[in-house]
């Protein structure tokens, strides 16, 4: 399917969302919680049982009908999630069961064969504490150093001290691609091709960027690219490690098991090709059958169409939130996808979801797993409302009530 | 008056609301009469972690029973609110029905999944925090 520039039909596209379609606490539903994880569309609801109801089977070995179906779908879904990211070759998409999983699988296979003591891994101020603590880890095990790419108080990354920090023993920058706290959309090929002047490779956290930019691993030139299936509209559990094939050809295996082998013997074993070396074990058969139907959905909708729609709930939410006295938008940088943190005057950010949540309107609150971004800001936490594409500025109207209600109820 | 008779009476307070968010807005009203936390209570040995505000509680044993205090800080209304509730149940109770106590009140109050949910940064670990006062005291 192609991308067609025209206005979305958000009513219609709603219908496609049943669990929009309900009353919390006595109100309508407004999900607004859409950076934790979005929706899934009934297409994806129907891939999911129709996979259960005629082809499962174990894949790849099988000698049946089933097991050639269910296999022939599963890598179908590496077939489609290729052209999605625009990878070279199919042997470079590497199914895992997350952005987290991605990230830790790179860290250990990667990171211990080829980082050294002293040699350094840069991460910037916004990472979520999934692209922290995996470095962190190997940092303790191999006598590493972690550095830091700083931000000015709008949420932009300050590449000038990035610049700086960037020296012949920089091995690895992993940096995310868009801000989940702040919804920044950071200049990743200029990061990336910082990084690659000296010599190092990058991974780039994909989770929040996946279904509001356009992807293109070519072009961003990134060694590695990771992303999570189920803020794509597609299932949980399920998610995508992108690498250069000659990277992953010399990194080791990150798991052993079932699938990732040639031939076992007690005395040897040797190793499955790409991309199964990293598969290990019986996958997430389904969900990667489904979210090939997650990436049709979006196809059919257009990215662009969807973009651009998000793009009119940030500027609409950002304008009629800064409207009202005592609340200040937390993140005001030059580029962002629709996302609007903010802080209210005297109100605890907990508070505010209670009360939102009662009145229906489900947003995230607390420190959105960037601890060190918010010490950096000075705050404990803040409230995030973070839009999709079934999401309208009726919504917003509804949050800006609700924030008014609760500044009510709390003076 | 025993941990029953007192939850009861709570039970009885929010019944007279028909709607949530009055029941939230007299939390949040017992939350602004909470009395301040005596400093000496306030220390790390107190801070009750898990909650997303920043809470304390302290306890010291009087006669055969327990005196709690607590506290949220400042902006956290509702988690004072919910503190003075769970003050005034188990307040001056044995240590041991402390210990044993069902809180079903907390759910009637409309206020089950704050209480209950960690992953919500809920107030589950000062629910717990008393119990094991109460334990300890058995």
């Amino acid at each position: 399917m192609q991308s067609v520039l025209a206005p979305i039909d958000i009513q219609r596209v709603r219908q496609d969302f049943p669990i929009l379609d309900q009353m919390v606490n006595g109100k309508q539903l407004v999900y607004f919680d859409n950076a934790a994880t979005n929706q899934k569309p009934i297409p994806v609801l129907n891939a999911l049982a129709h996979y259960y109801e005629h082809d499962n089977a174990n894949i790849h070995r099988g000698i049946h009908t089933l097991a050639e179906r269910a296999t022939q779908d599963f890598e179908a879904s590496r077939q489609k999630i290729k052209s999605f990211l625009n990878a070279e070759h199919i042997e470079e998409v590497i199914f895992t069961y997350g952005t987290t999983d991605g990230i830790n699988l790179v860290a250990q296979s990667y990171g211990r064969k080829f980082l050294n003591a002293g040699d350094e891994i840069i991460i910037s101020t916004l990472e979520h504490h999934s692209n922290i603590v995996p470095w962190q880890m190997l940092c303790e095990e191999r006598g590493c150093v972690l550095r830091i790419i700083p931000i000015d108080n709008n949420g932009d990354l300050l590449l000038d001290e990035y610049e700086k920090l960037l020296s012949e023993r920089t091995k690895l920058v992993a940096c995310v691609h868009v801000s989940n706290a702040l919804g920044t959309i950071n200049p990743i090929k200029t990061i990336i091709d910082m990084a690659h002047r000296v010599g190092a490779v990058v991974l780039v956290d994909g989770a929040q960027a996946s279904s509001h930019i356009e992807l293109d691993v070519q072009a961003m030139d990134c060694d590695f690219y990771v992303l999570s299936a189920h803020k794509l509209y597609g299932p949980t559990g399920m998610g995508v490690l992108y690498g250069k094939r000659d990277i992953l050809n010399a990194m080791p295996p990150y798991r052993g098991g079932g699938e990732m082998i040639k031939e076992v013997t007690f005395e040897k074993t040797t190793y499955n090709d790409l991309p199964y070396k990293f598969e290990a074990g019986t996958p997430n058969i389904a969900d990667v059958v489904a979210v090939r139907t997650a990436l049709e959905y979006m196809e059919s909708l257009g990215k662009e169409n969807i973009a651009q729609h998000e793009h009119e709930l940030l500027l609409y939410a950002t304008e009629q939130l800064s409207d009202i006295r005592g609340l200040r938008i937390v993140g005001q940088a030059k580029e962002k996808i629709g996302v609007v943190s903010f802080v209210l005057d005297g109100i605890h950010h907990q508070d505010t979801g209670v009360i939102l949540d009662q009145l229906g309107i489900a947003v995230r609150t607390g420190h959105h797993c960037t601890q060190p971004l918010m010490s950096r800001l000075g705050l404990a936490g803040t409230t995030r409302a973070s839009f999709a594409v079934y999401n309208t500025k009726d919504e917003i109207d509804r949050l800006v009530q609700g924030v008014l209600r609760v500044q009510k109820m709390m003076a | 008056m025993t941990i029953n008779e007192k939850q009861d009476e709570i039970i009885e307070e929010f019944d007279l609301f028909d709607d949530q968010l009055d029941k939230t807005q007299y939390i949040i009203d017992l939350g602004k009469k909470l009395p301040p936390m005596p400093e000496k209570y306030v220390t790390d040995e107190n801070r009750i972690m898990g909650c997303q505000s920043k809470v304390w509680l302290g306890a010291e044993p009087k006669d055969d029973a327990i005196h709690f205090y607590g506290d949220a800080e400042p902006t956290a209304q509702i988690s004072k609110g919910l503190i003075s509730l769970l003050i005034r149940v188990l307040q001056d109770q044995k240590p041991e029905d402390i210990a044993n106590a069902d809180l079903y009140f907390i759910d009637r109050v409309g206020m089950g999944s704050l209480v209950t949910s960690r992953r919500a940064g809920g107030l589950a670990a000062m629910v717990q925090r008393m119990k094991e006062h109460g334990r300890q005291h058995a």
